[in-house]
């Protein structure tokens, strides 16, 4: 088990090491910072007393080590247009994705596992089929035309929701649906698939020829069973979150980090791309390392395989 | 699962009307046409602009016209054409992306699960690193050094989206390499790179169609996502994304304008998916049999 998780930490920590690689080289191979902050030119010595100032001309190597100390430090650059702390400009806009994505994420757990579990049991049900069709079609419809749609029918078709920020409970609706809908789908078809797999194991013929009822059959041998696979489909989940949240934040002009990112791109305002890289790859590591842990509790095979 | 083991019943003859696999690529098949048909079949050009006719709803609501059949989008450009060159655009990008990824991924794949030992662990290891980064941030950073030209957008799409065809591709080769024909040819002296392109790439060919059709929607998606963000295929060319992400402004006064390709896009999606079901059935069938 310990070496398990020991190569799980290792492998993390490489995949951080490639990441912090490449923002390094996202920030400095983006051309000279000042050709962005001043378009109209800069004279000769006025840029090489920048260059000095951001030690742009020591080489690589010495930079990639300034660039290390300084982020241990805490100082993970400022932003070339507000000259705002990068790191503070996420964080502001932390709390509107963390409500949203993490709304999403509990209504797609609520929904999606007796959703699939019920497909999975009553499998010649017209309504287990029709959940199936609709997980189907959730699973086809990407963020932003499914958030479009959204806001035509609820926002201007029926007038019913707000379409655009969070300024009340109801502006909150809209944005989790779109967001949970295609975790639903996710959810649902692998709850199924999984659970399906687990009825034709044969310890649940055993509890059969055992005279076990149907419904403790389901609940002790089969879902049981059916939930650990479907942790490493929640770890991906909560990774497709991240891109997803940047989707529906442009469509409902949510005040959120994906709105950062996606302008930190657009003005190749380099710092604050950088961070906004470092802490999200930060954020999927981690939880697939936690997956990881969880498996290793849950499963004793795993456990053993190692 | 009793009622299954006692259904003696052959089940009905397939009729092509019926066949979901021939009717998702039938309509998949039509749609990439109209693509490919855009500068010859598009009324009008995909960036003319009508000031005079900004907005014009499509035909079937009040105030549509001939002219317009899908009506027109904020600055008066004709949503029919464009989406026409928007299918050509988007297919056109993600096809090559793809192309490029297979192509990394094949190469990889077939250098790792020939060489073995530590070049193969130091490669899977690479693999195992980058399905794990997220492939929209790597995208972005791209896209931010290199510019949003349509180059990069290719570029980068390969550069993401290798790791599972190196995956198949090396578990297929240690499949492959212990097969009696593989072991015979090389017995009787034949070159690496001899059985590489007579013995491994052919066998490798039909598992590699089907998952690059499974994965070809995505890539469209990732492709339409960006372009949607404005960071991705730009102005004037037509991309369905762009066109969603320009018509975002106008959703109460002009849905069409984001509305039609959307469902363009869900179209598409859906007969890819549907196609790719089906297709997976088939294959289960066969193999049952």
């Amino acid at each position: 088990m310990l070496r398990f998780l020991g190569f799980r930490v290792v492998r993390a920590l490489v995949t951080m090491a490639i990441v912090l690689v490449i923002a390094f080289l996202t920030l400095r191979f983006s051309g000279e910072p000042f050709d962005a902050m001043y378009p109209e030119g800069l004279p000769v010595e006025m840029q090489d007393a920048l260059r000095e100032e951001w030690n742009l001309n020591l080489p690589m190597h010495v930079q990639f080590e300034l660039y290390i100390r300084s982020m241990l430090r805490g100082d993970f650059g400022r932003s070339i247009f507000t000259n705002e702390e990068a790191w503070r400009m996420y964080a502001d806009r932390m709390p509107a994705t963390l409500s949203v994505g993490g709304l999403a994420l509990l209504l797609a757990i609520v929904i999606g596992i007796p959703m699939g579990a019920y497909a999975a049991l009553h499998r010649e049900n017209r309504a287990a089929r029709a959940v199936m069709w609709l997980a189907f079609l959730g699973y086809a419809v990407p963020h932003f035309v499914l958030g479009i749609g959204l806001v035509l029918i609820f926002g201007f078709y029926w007038r019913l929701l707000p379409t655009t920020g969070l300024g009340t409970g109801w502006h909150y609706i809209l944005p989790v649906m779109t967001l949970a809908i295609p975790m639903i789908a996710a959810i649902a078809r692998f709850m199924r698939a999984a659970m399906l797999d687990a009825v034709s194991q044969a310890h649940v013929m055993t509890a059969q020829s055992k005279g076990l009822t149907d419904g403790r059959i389901a609940r002790w041998h089969v879902l049981r069973n059916a939930v650990v696979p479907l942790m490493t489909v929640l770890g991906l989940e909560v990774a497709g979150l991240l891109n997803g949240s940047i989707f529906v934040e442009a469509v409902f002009s949510l005040p959120g980090v994906g709105r950062v990112l996606v302008s930190s791109v657009l003005d190749r305002d380099f710092a604050v791309l950088q961070f906004g890289v470092l802490a999200y790859a930060a954020i999927i590591v981690a939880v697939n390392l936690v997956v990881d842990v969880m498996y290793t509790i849950a499963d004793p095979r795993v456990r053993l395989e190692a | 699962m009793t009622d299954r083991m006692l259904d003696f019943a052959q089940p009905a003859p397939r009729r092509w009307w019926t066949d979901r696999l021939v009717l998702s690529l039938a309509g998949l098949a039509v749609i990439i046409l109209l693509g490919l048909a855009a500068p010859l079949i598009a009324p009008h050009d995909p960036n003319a602009t009508n000031l005079l006719r900004r907005m014009a709803p499509p035909i079937w609501l009040a105030g549509g016209t001939w002219d317009n059949l899908l009506g027109t989008d904020q600055i008066g450009r004709d949503l029919l054409s464009r989406t026409f060159y928007g299918i050509r655009t988007s297919f056109a990008i993600a096809a090559i992306g793809l192309v490029f990824s297979a192509v990394l991924g094949v190469g990889i794949g077939v250098v790792s699960g020939l060489a073995a030992g530590w070049t193969d662990r130091i490669l899977m290891m690479l693999v195992d690193v980058f399905i794990s980064l997220p492939n929209l941030l790597l995208i972005l950073c791209g896209i931010a050094v290199l510019g949003t030209q349509a180059w990069v957008l290719v570029v980068m799409i390969g550069l993401v989206r290798w790791e599972s065809y190196a995956r198949l591709v090396r578990g297929q080769v240690l499949v492959l390499r212990e097969l009696g024909y593989v072991e015979t040819a090389r017995v009787l002296g034949a070159s690496r790179l001899w059985i590489v392109t007579r013995h491994i790439l052919p066998n490798l060919a039909s598992p590699l169609i089907v998952i690059l059709t499974l994965s070809f929607p995505g890539v469209l998606l990732m492709e339409a996502g960006l372009s949607f963000l404005g960071v991705g295929v730009q102005p004037p060319t037509a991309s369905l994304g762009r066109m969603i992400g320009d018509g975002r402004n106008h959703l109460i006064s002009a849905w069409w304008i984001s509305g039609i390709p959307s469902l363009t896009i869900v179209a598409i999606t859906l007969l890819f998916q549907i196609a790719g079901d089906a297709l997976r059935d088939r294959l289960d069938e066969v193999n049952h049999d």
